[in-house]
Parts: C-alpha cells; sequence; structure tokens
C-alpha cells in the first residue's frame, strides 16, 4: 500500500455497516481488546469493537471523587447493572454489589493502578511443582512463560511500562530491557525500600504502565495525585485507550462502536457464531454480522454473555460443555496495612507505587503452612474524600474536633503497605446470573458465589504479619491492617473460562478458541488458568497480544474463513 | 498479630505533633450561624437554594459545622459544604432528599428531649448541638475501618440522617475545589489536610525522598527466596 493511500485511509476511520460481515468483532475495549484491535486491524483484517460503555477522552476525566467513585463515571453502574452475592450455590443470593469494572473505551486499563510484573516462571507450571490442593481446580497453563514472554516484551514497548530490568533478583528472564527508566521515588518507597533492605528483602523500582518519559505523542507522568480510580489526562497512563486504539483507528479498519451492550452471540444451525446482538445507546436492538467473535469483556461479563447466549444446541450456556464457564473465579488475595509516621511523605503526590519486592514470590508450603505466594508493595493510592473515609486508624473519631486534626496531620504522614498474591481457583467460586434480577435492559443480573479456600485466608494474614514486620524496621510509631475476612466483592476478575488444552476441564484452547465454538474466541482475564500473584492485567495485555498472533496464524491457515 | 491502637494516646501524640497551629477556641456557633445567614442574604447575588428552605440550610450548616468544625482553621462552614449538600440532593445524592427533610424534624425534636428550652439547632449552645449529635452517631467509633474505595461502594441510601450527613460534609469539605460541586470553596478544605491546590509535582514530594541517593542493588543479593 503506498503511502499517500494509507495516508487517505488513516483520516477515513470505517464505519461498518452491521449487516456488513465484518473478519471480526470484538466485544469489550479494555486491556485486553484494545490490543486485539490494534494487532488485527493494522493486519489488515477489518475489526469491528463493541462497548458497552461511552467513548471518553482525556479531555473528560476529571479530578472530581463524586464523580468517579459515586456517580460511576468510567465504571459498571450498581443501579443499572445490579448484582447479586451469595456464599455457597445452595443459597440464594442477595443483591449486593459484587464487582467493578471499567466501562468505557478502554475498559479497566482506564483507571487501573498499573503495577506492570510480569508473571513468573512458577505461575504456568505450579501444580505440576506443588502438587494437587483439595477442594482446588489448580492446574497447570497449557503455555510456559518462555511462549508468553516476547509477549510480555511487546506490551512492555508497544504499551509503554517503566521500569528497570535485572533489580529484581527474582525475575523472570526477559528478552528486552524496560522501554524507559522507572517512575520517581515517593516517600513510601524510600521507606519501604530501606526497611526491607534492614530485613534482608530485595525491594526494587516498581514496574508500572506509566510512563516516565514522553512517548509517542504521550506525557511522561506529571504526579498529579489522582491516579487510581482515575483516568489520566495527560494520557500517561498506558490504557488501551490512549496506546492501542488510537493505532487501530488508524489503520482504517477498525471502528470501535461505543455504548453498544452486547447481550447475545449469534449462531447458525451448524453452531458457529454469525455475529454479536447488542443495544445501541436508545435500547435499539443491532446484529453486527462477523466472521469471527472475540470476546474480551472481562471475567465477570464473558461468562454472563455465554449464559446469556444459551440455546437449545447450548441449554447450559454457549461453549460452555465443560461446566467450566462462570468458575473458578480468583479475585488475588490481599492483605493491605497502614502506617504513619512523624513526617510528611506527600504521597499524595504522584502516582501508587513506586517500590515493590518479591521476596515471597514462592513460599514452601511445607514450611508456612498453606498454599501461596505473592509480593508486597508501597504506596498510596487514595485522594482527599477517601482518605478522609477510610484512611485513618482504627477507633479514631469520626467526626468533630478531633477527627478533624487526625486529618489534617495524618493525610500527609500515611503511606501503606499492600501485600498481594495468589488466590486458589475453586469450582462453586465465579459468576452466572440471577434468575430473579434483572438489570436496566431487562437481562439477568450478575450473580457472585464466591467463598475463600482456607489457605487464600492464611496466605492473607501471613503477608500482614511481613507488612508488619517491614513497618516495625521502618520506624513507624502507628500501624494496622484493615480487617482481613471472606471477599464478597473483586476488581480482578480471575479464570472463569480457562485456558487448558483438555475440553473437559477449560473452556478454551491455547489459542484463546472456545473448544466448542471454532470461530468464537475468548481473551481477557477469564483467560487465565492460575491467578499470578497480584497483578493481572500485565498478563491480560501480553495474551492478547499472543492471542492475535495465533489468530494470524489460524486465518492464514484457512481455518477462520477470514 | 495486629496491635491495637491505644486511640487517647495516639490522640494526644497527634496533637502535640501539631502544636502551635492547634487552638480548642471554638468559634461560638449562633454567632457564625448568625453570620452566615447575614452573608448570605446580604450578598449582592445571594447563593440561591435548589433543595433547602432557608430554614433547612441553617440547620443543616449548623450540623456540618459540629461534623467538621471551624476551630482556628477554616471548617465545613468556611467551605460552602451546605451549598455542596444542596446540589449534591438535585444531582448524585437525589435519593437523599427523603432524608434530609424527613430527618431535620428528628433532629429537632431530639434537641427538644434533651434540652427542653432548645429552641433550634442552629440556635442551641456548641455542649448541646454536641450532645445531640452524639445522641445520633449510632455507630461511633467503633466500627471497623474500611477501604477507602469499599465505603463508597457500600452506598449512602437507607442511612440514617447523621451517617448521610457526615459523608456529605467529609466529601463536601474534600472534594476538589476546580469541580462543579460547590464545594471546598477556596481549597480551604485541602489546606486544612496539607494538600496543595496543585494538579502537578515534581519529586522530592516529601521528607523521606528529599535525600535519597537513588536505587542501587543490594549488595548481597539473596541467593533464592526467602521462606
Amino acid at each position: 500500500m503506498s503511502k499517500a493511500v494509507r495516508k487517505v485511509m488513516s483520516t477515513d476511520r470505517p464505519k461498518y455497516k452491521t449487516s456488513e460481515v465484518v473478519d471480526f468483532v470484538i466485544v469489550g475495549s479494555g486491556a485486553a481488546g484494545g490490543v486485539l484491535a490494534k494487532e488485527l486491524s493494522t493486519n489488515g483484517f477489518s475489526v469491528v469493537v463493541l462497548e458497552q460503555g461511552p467513548y471518553l477522552h482525556e479531555s473528560d476525566f476529571s479530578h472530581d471523587e463524586i464523580k468517579i467513585l459515586y456517580e460511576d463515571f468510567l465504571t459498571n453502574h450498581p443501579k443499572l447493572q445490579p448484582n447479586t452475592f451469595r456464599k455457597t450455590p445452595q443459597e440464594k443470593a442477595k443483591p449486593q454489589r459484587a464487582l467493578v469494572y471499567g466501562r468505557a473505551v478502554g475498559g479497566t486499563s482506564n483507571h487501573f493502578t498499573a503495577n506492570f510484573w510480569r508473571f513468573h516462571e512458577i505461575d504456568f507450571i505450579e501444580r505440576s511443582k506443588t502438587g494437587a490442593i483439595p477442594g482446588t481446580t489448580f492446574s497447570d497453563w497449557p503455555i510456559t512463560y518462555g511462549e508468553l514472554e516476547p509477549y510480555y516484551a511487546k506490551v512492555e514497548w508497544e504499551v509503554g511500562v517503566s521500569g528497570l530490568a535485572g533489580a529484581s533478583p527474582f525475575d523472570p528472564p526477559r528478552s528486552k530491557p524496560y522501554p524507559m527508566p522507572p517512575l520517581p521515588v515517593k516517600g513510601s518507597g524510600v521507606i519501604f525500600e530501606r526497611a526491607a533492605r534492614k530485613l534482608g528483602w530485595n525491594p526494587f523500582p516498581a514496574p508500572m504502565a506509566i510512563l516516565s518519559q514522553p512517548r509517542a505523542g504521550r506525557s511522561a507522568c506529571v504526579n498529579c495525585g489522582f491516579c487510581l480510580g482515575f483516568g489520566c489526562e495527560v494520557k500517561a497512563k498506558s490504557s488501551s485507550l490512549v496506546s492501542m486504539i488510537p493505532i487501530a483507528e488508524k489503520s482504517g479498519k477498525c471502528e470501535i462502536r461505543p455504548n453498544s451492550y452486547v447481550h447475545k452471540i449469534e449462531l447458525d444451525e451448524r453452531g458457529r457464531a454469525t455475529g454479536a446482538i447488542y443495544f445501541d445507546q436508545e435500547k435499539n436492538i443491532h446484529l453486527q454480522k462477523a466472521k469471527v467473535v472475540i470476546l474480551s469483556a472481562n471475567g465477570a461479563e464473558t461468562p454472563r454473555l455465554l449464559f446469556l447466549s444459551s440455546s437449545s444446541k447450548f441449554p447450559n450456556g454457549l461453549a460452555n460443555s465443560s461446566g467450566y464457564v462462570g468458575k473458578n473465579l480468583m479475585f488475588n488475595t490481599a492483605a493491605v496495612s497502614v502506617a504513619v509516621m512523624d513526617e510528611p511523605l506527600n504521597d499524595y503526590k504522584g502516582f501508587a507505587v513506586s517500590r515493590v519486592l518479591h521476596d515471597f514470590y514462592e513460599l514452601d508450603a511445607n514450611k508456612v503452612g498453606f498454599y501461596g505466594g505473592g509480593g508486597m508493595d508501597a504506596r498510596y493510592d487514595m485522594t482527599p474524600i477517601g482518605f478522609a473515609f477510610g484512611g485513618l486508624p482504627p477507633n479514631s473519631p469520626r467526626w468533630g474536633k478531633d477527627y478533624k486534626a487526625l486529618l489534617a496531620h495524618n493525610f500527609t504522614r500515611t503511606f501503606e503497605i499492600f501485600g498481594h498474591g495468589t488466590s486458589l481457583p475453586v469450582m462453586d467460586n465465579g459468576f452466572d446470573i440471577d434468575p430473579d434480577v434483572k438489570d436496566a435492559w431487562g437481562l439477568p443480573a450478575l450473580r457472585l458465589t464466591y467463598k475463600d479456600h482456607p489457605d487464600d485466608i492464611k496466605f492473607a494474614h501471613w503477608l500482614a504479619d511481613r507488612s508488619h514486620e517491614l513497618l516495625d524496621a521502618s520506624g513507624a510509631k502507628e500501624k494496622w491492617t484493615y480487617p482481613i475476612g471472606e471477599q464478597q466483592f473483586g476488581v480482578h476478575l480471575l479464570g472463569t473460562c480457562r485456558m487448558g488444552s483438555d475440553p473437559t476441564t477449560s473452556v478454551i484452547n491455547a489459542d484463546h478458541q472456545t473448544h466448542d465454538v471454532k470461530n468464537l474466541f475468548v481473551c481477557d482475564g477469564s483467560s487465565l488458568v492460575t491467578s499470578g500473584r497480584g497483578q493481572p492485567t500485565m498478563t491480560i495485555m501480553a495474551l492478547a497480544f499472543r492471542a492475535a498472533d495465533r489468530i494470524r496464524t489460524l486465518a492464514k491457515r484457512g481455518d477462520l474463513n477470514v | 498479630m495486629i496491635p491495637e491502637i491505644d486511640r487517647r494516646q495516639f490522640l494526644s501524640r497527634s496533637l502535640a505533633a501539631i502544636g502551635v497551629t492547634w487552638t480548642s477556641a471554638q468559634w461560638p456557633a449562633v454567632l457564625a450561624a448568625a453570620e452566615y445567614a447575614h452573608k448570605a442574604a446580604a450578598s449582592p447575588t445571594p447563593e440561591k437554594f435548589e433543595f433547602f428552605t432557608r430554614e433547612e440550610a441553617q440547620e443543616v450548616a449548623a450540623i456540618t459545622s459540629c461534623i467538621i468544625p471551624s476551630d482556628g482553621s477554616p471548617g465545613a462552614r468556611e467551605a460552602g459544604v451546605v451549598f455542596f449538600i444542596d446540589r449534591a440532593l438535585v444531582t448524585f445524592s437525589s435519593d437523599d432528599q427523603k432524608t434530609y427533610r424527613e430527618g431535620l424534624p428528628g433532629i429537632q425534636k431530639r434537641l427538644k428531649e434533651l434540652f427542653s428550652t432548645a429552641t433550634t439547632f442552629s440556635l442551641a449552645t456548641p455542649d448541646q448541638q454536641q450532645a445531640v449529635l452524639e445522641s445520633l452517631d449510632e455507630a461511633g467509633s467503633k466500627s471497623p475501618p474500611r477501604r477507602p474505595r469499599a465505603n463508597f461502594v457500600a452506598g449512602s441510601t437507607a442511612q440514617p440522617l447523621f451517617e448521610v450527613i457526615r459523608a456529605h460534609t467529609i466529601a463536601g469539605f474534600l472534594i476538589d475545589p476546580d469541580s462543579d460541586r460547590k464545594g471546598n470553596r477556596g481549597g480551604v478544605g485541602w489546606s486544612v489536610i496539607h494538600r496543595m491546590p496543585d494538579h502537578g509535582f515534581q519529586p522530592p514530594f516529601g521528607y523521606y525522598d528529599k535525600e535519597y541517593a537513588g536505587w542501587k542493588p543490594a549488595s548481597t543479593a539473596k541467593d533464592g527466596n526467602a521462606k
């Protein structure tokens, strides 16, 4: 293609007709959907991305905490999209908000913390190494770290990750250094680093999907202090919205269609997907025809869509012959400890995390008495109103002059140790559709069933104990841990359409193709077999780069009719 | 495993740390309320309330002033929190209209129960106001801490007025002053918590990173994982 032609096409963003059979329809424009849209469209395929949320840009973002945290400006809305929760399949679920995910072009990558560790080799082969764990479906992945490594490098270079290669003695092998140096250290990072070294641990500069230097027309981070939960006004945070989607659109082969709420995958009489049925903003129903359908709607909405697409051929949910759709949900175990220092850190300035450690990535179950492993970071991810509601020590006054004095003293002197790690896959834990509660479109609501595996709870307490050791070494005068209890709410939505070689115990194969429907693919947090150690988005994006390569290979071979 | 925190000890230390900037002098609530009403009425373009009546606004302003008092540094009153709440009740918090409209007479009733000679909350003495709100604060400080986001997730529907007004007051005091929520006027809330008004900063950010020499590998990186 000549340069001139390419230029014309780049300004001529396609608007595909719904009746036109495009090569790919992708449901969801987040971490995975954005990468797939870019990779497939720049390789010449026609792509329509159906995103249920609006198409926002950096000028729409703001630091208004009400807008972000009460009005769910960037996220799923509990009034329009109610959820229900129960602990076990025997109970009737009660209405209760069960999850938060990004509901806008860019998905959750607009507002995430941007912690971007790679998974390590062990994450993919841990079942073989550890053995079976009672009460779980703990399994190896059908791919290895080595197979995913080139795609981790692609995420770092194409999406944009700041970090320091070789800084952690526990890092897995890498083919390339990071494209940018780490972000500046924060006060929390300095305190964490000094204390961890006293204990003989190995803190290192956090790999973050936030630009430390200007890159690809995007600004470096300006340290505004409204990061976790917020969209970035200067395009420094490496969301799909600013890193992938503009390239997809410039290809001239990709249409991003916002406010398009997909609720059914259409099949032909042979059981092949023919497109996606969705509501537009006015609740009119459309069918976008496509040769191949890819679901990247997140670990809750992807299984929900498969359940909503049940038919006589697939009575238990589309692509669910295994019974694994929606099951084995993993949230990642977390323990958050908080400390107050003598002097101001002013950690409200900047992004959340500047130092991490991975000394506990692999724990010996025989020594600690449970299965688990994870990392710890030093962070401050609270904004002023959030801090005033939840950032003060237990038993603090809640109003009046003592409350005000405590806010005034603690806001600049507080930081957190965030321990995060494995969750075990348990068959009964997951998302499906509620038999009674409906959303604002009249569709069955998401129902969460979840009860932590006992090892996850033990591991959370163990992480909190390590945080307290670290805080003892830091000289912090005040410290506490948020109560550790059973989880009933999640933001990491992992494992609900897991990848595997055995069609009876997995939903997709190693190419992200569903075992049951040849031209239906799933790629998002639901694809994960194990939970990793707490920071899944890096791996979701790497999987999406790899899935795009695999899909191109299948297409070349003529398997997909595109 | 996790040490219990002695609140009183902690508070006394916190207050000591604040030192000279702290003053226990209370602005007399009566005077402040009168001043506020006068100012609102005398303003060349008087601020109109979208939901509250003038009387309701006066009562709400007095309650917010107990939640975040103007005790030598600006409080809810200076931050214009009552205007924030008024706007909230016709926008993001319209579900709470009933809670305010039906709850305010309840506060008045409680005042009368406790102090038969008192007239309205805004005209009661600071001690009386404190006693009324303490009697309405069912959760007290015994409720366990929650992650900030979890607090938001819980929402404010079907909560007693005291809880709603407490949440609204805090939000109205600390909201981004550049937003159109009508709270945190002049950024006074942020100044109280020492949050600078800027939306961009350069390191060093504070005391602990001021003299940081830069990251270096540990001289004795451990071989293998710590167990």
